[in-house]
């Protein structure tokens, strides 16, 4: 593959003169595009520079300038560094930017997001309602001037923990003595609730059928969810039905929404790295990984070698058993009911014997730190992963792999079901397997190398047809994949040692933005990181794939029986955490 | 649970017979089998319900215990497994899920957040711990507790149901047969109709 023109090389300026300038504050990049020709400059950026893929959406509140913006992450699906481009605009009610949504269809969930937290709206967005917190809930809890209930500080660490150490109950200096607060006046005795349910059953396309005599049929709402067993967590779905088919399909989201984002711009930057672990609870090492990058690009510290290996060993690894656990849940979800996935889970153990032997945890590992790692291999652990990576676990795949891929089941309903095509899985912004398995072979290790992955011998994993059964067979791809960089990585593993700087509780992060990203298990994992000198961060972003991949599933269901809507859930694999944050 | 066990103590019986015959409580007979069969809902929340997942997998295995059988209807369970971090927004579910298990239930609060918030009790959408709604049997700490740490728990839930007398469980008292805990609405944050007078003078205090 050629090495595409760097995209930040391209002058946005030059071509729209006047309405879009460089971002020239410190530590900043991108352009800053006027609101008025957003909608001209991104299908420019779209039809004229090729950057045909939408990564990210998110608003940034800048109170004590008094501005809000928009930052929009764009970059070539033939690789390349991204490019940022955003809008600002001045921070009074109603604060409001045209939405992307019919130039980058994979910007509708991301938009109704940050309409939710920071109360932007988007003018032409085809369904902004809040999506995860509740209609109705008052405020837009992101932006920097709305308090939770349990506010205390801007940041951490607290006066009250330390030093004084005089900590009391949250729920003591609360007047309600709960985590509640209502707007001044509020009088729960005469408040009149509103019909939750309406405005998203509105959103669902309606159809009406009448046969020759004129007799019309309803249209049927099946809501799954949010304790459903198929839908890996607290998830629910409203589907329109016509019979069995599916018409119109809604993904209702929030019911795991910890405040991820607010808890982080309170948190010291070492604070935040444990956090990540509950992202995408599967796959904790990733999610350290990339939030690791995202603060060394502001801090400009490299991790040692040895460091260096250890992350992409542990990486792999976390790739490995959170795919098996996706073979599992998928043949769940086709039917198999849990037996692959005692086959999945029992190899899954093993990997989590290796990072507790590391981290001291199974699945909460905490194990990165910023220019380095916690702790180095401790002794034995060298040969347990060798003995799993080279012997067992090549073998146990293919076991699995022959176990389940032949059979008549999986592939009647997994061959030709649930559609992604290309140009689609590109649209709506897919990333990860998702993406590769409809035929695009972009892979954030190859597209855009991070730590050391430009030195090992791997193949970006690719499948034509972006059906179930491709989307099942690109997790086994993948994980040999895996595997064979976990060898290599063993066999070049150095000595030295695992961290450039001393370990702190209090880093210094210069004032600057940073976007890292990494190939996490799911997709593209990003962390979009703004500092201003401060010990906790301005904005903390996440660029989730889980979520975002949220946005094909809508597109991808319809037409199909409601049966299939399960397995084509299953073959997203999604994990609540990070949908939800 | 073999014959010499099920025995209990004050019985004579005769030599021949050891081993055959056993005289033993009603109690004994009614928990021993309540105990043996606990089926937990089929109900994951967030981490923790990973956890949950791998203590009922193959290394693990909570068959052992008789727990086996997750059902995902609450109608067919007797233990609400709440795994995971309780949102605002997901709580008017989890007490209508308790509302609908049949009695005898138990509760048992799997890690930091289901317990107390754990790390994400500071957040806008987070309840700090399920007990502020529903009752509490058995607490597991850990963050997540790993399937040892829920193992323990499932433990202390038998050693709790091996306790409890027929005479005096609320399910054979007149009245209704369960309790029902009035479901949370959602409005301009979260409200508990329990607590609505205290949300009006809180309100008040708050307008001071």
């Amino acid at each position: 593959m050629a090495t595409p023109a760097p995209v930040a090389a391209l002058n946005l300026s030059a071509r729209f003169p006047g309405s879009v300038t460089a971002d020239a504050r410190p530590g900043y990049s991108g352009w800053i595009v006027e609101k008025g020709k957003l909608l001209e400059v991104t299908q420019a950026l779209r039809d004229e520079f090729g950057c045909d893929y939408l990564s990210s959406v998110t608003g940034v509140d800048y109170l004590p300038e008094g501005k809000m913006e928009v930052v929009y992450q764009v970059y070539k699906t033939t690789g390349g560094p991204g490019l940022l481009v955003k809008v600002q605009v001045p921070r009074a009610d109603p604060v409001e930017v045209p939405s992307v949504v019919s130039i980058y269809p994979g910007a509708e969930l991301q938009e109704r997001e940050i309409w939710d937290l920071f109360g932007i709206q988007f003018s032409g967005h085809p369904d902004l309602r809040r999506i995860l917190m509740w209609e109705g809930f008052a405020g837009h809890p992101m932006r920097k001037d709305w308090k939770e209930a349990y506010y205390e500080e801007d940041g951490k660490p607290f006066k009250t923990r330390w030093p004084e150490g005089k900590h009391a109950l949250a729920e003591s200096k609360n007047p309600f003595g709960d985590n509640i607060s209502y707007p001044a006046g509020f009088d729960p005795e005469k408040w009149i609730p509103e019909d939750a349910e309406k405005a998203l059953y509105g959103a669902l396309a309606r159809y009406e059928v009448r046969d020759e005599a004129g007799l019309g049929t309803d249209h049927v709402i099946v809501n799954m969810g949010p304790q459903h067993p198929s839908t890996h967590g607290v998830f629910r779905i409203a589907v329109m039905l016509d019979g069995e088919t599916v018409v119109s399909l809604k993904p209702v989201m929030g019911y795991l929404h910890r405040n991820h984002e607010k808890i982080g711009e309170r948190n010291t930057f070492l604070m935040n790295m444990p956090y990540t672990d509950r992202l995408d609870y599967l796959s904790s090492m990733s999610n350290n990984f990339g939030y690791a990058l995202a603060v060394e690009k502001l801090m400009n510290v490299r991790p040692p070698e040895r460091a260096e290996y250890l992350r992409v060993m542990m990486a792999e690894m976390t790739r490995i058993s959170n795919h098996l656990m996706a073979i599992g849940a998928l043949t769940n979800d086709l039917g198999a009911y849990f037996t692959p996935m005692l086959y999945a889970l029992e190899e899954r153990e093993l990997i989590l014997d290796i990072f507790e032997a590391v981290s001291g945890a199974r699945m909460m590992c905490n194990y990165f730190r910023f220019g380095g790692v916690a702790r180095d291999l401790p002794e034995g652990t060298l040969q347990k992963i060798k003995d799993l990576f080279f012997e067992r676990l090549p073998r146990r795949i293919d076991e699995i792999d022959r176990f389940l891929t032949e059979n008549e089941i999986i592939r009647a309903r997994g061959i030709g079901q649930g559609v992604l095509t290309a140009e689609d899985a590109i649209k709506y912004s897919a990333a990860g397997p998702l993406l590769r398995a409809s035929g695009i072979p972009y892979d954030v290790r190859r597209a855009e190398p991070y730590s050391i992955y430009d030195r090992f011998d791997f193949e970006v994993c690719v499948r034509q047809n972006g059906d179930i059964y491709d989307r099942l067979m690109i997790r086994f791809d993948e994980i040999r994949q895996s595997l064979r960089i976990i060898q290599q990585a063993v066999k070049q593993l150095p000595e030295g040692p695992v961290a450039a700087v001393k370990p702190a509780y209090q880093v210094r992060v210069p004032a600057g933005e940073a976007y890292g990203r990494v190939e996490g298990p799911k997709g593209e994992l990003g962390f979009y990181v703004i500092s201003n000198g401060k010990p906790s961060p301005w904005r903390y972003h996440v660029r989730a794939p889980s979520f975002i991949n949220l946005t094909a599933f809508g597109p991808m269901c319809t037409g199909q029986k409601i049966a299939d809507v399960v397995a084509v859930l299953g073959s997203i694999d999604i994990v609540l955490g990070e949908v939800d944050r | 649970m073999d014959v010499k066990d099920l025995n209990s103590p004050g019985y004579e019986i005769p030599p021949e017979m050891q081993g055959l015959v056993a005289i033993t409580t009603l109690d004994k007979v009614y928990n021993w089998g309540r105990s043996a069969s606990v089926w937990p809902l089929m109900f994951g929340l967030a981490c923790c319900a990973i956890e949950m997942i791998c203590a009922a997998a193959s290394r693990y295995d909570t068959a052992r215990f008789g727990m086996e059988i997750m059902r995902p209807s609450p109608r067919q369970s007797d233990l609400m497994i709440v795994s995971g971090t309780v949102t605002k927004k997901m709580i008017p579910i989890i007490v209508r899920l308790y509302n609908q298990m049949p009695e005898p239930k138990y509760v048992l609060a799997m890690g930091a957040c289901a317990s107390g918030g754990g790390p994400f009790k500071e957040g806008y959408n987070v309840v700090s711990g399920v007990d502020k709604f529903i009752p509490v049997d058995v607490y597991v700490p850990g963050c997540p507790p790993t399937p040892q740490a829920l193992l323990n728990g499932l433990m202390k839930v038998q050693e709790k149901i091996k306790g409890e007398h027929w005479k005096n469980s609320r399910w054979y008292q007149k009245g209704p047969d369960t309790v029902e805990i009035p479901v949370p609405l959602l409005g301009p944050d979260l409200i508990d109709p329990r607590k609505i007078g205290l949300a009006q003078t809180g309100a008040k205090g708050q307008e001071a």
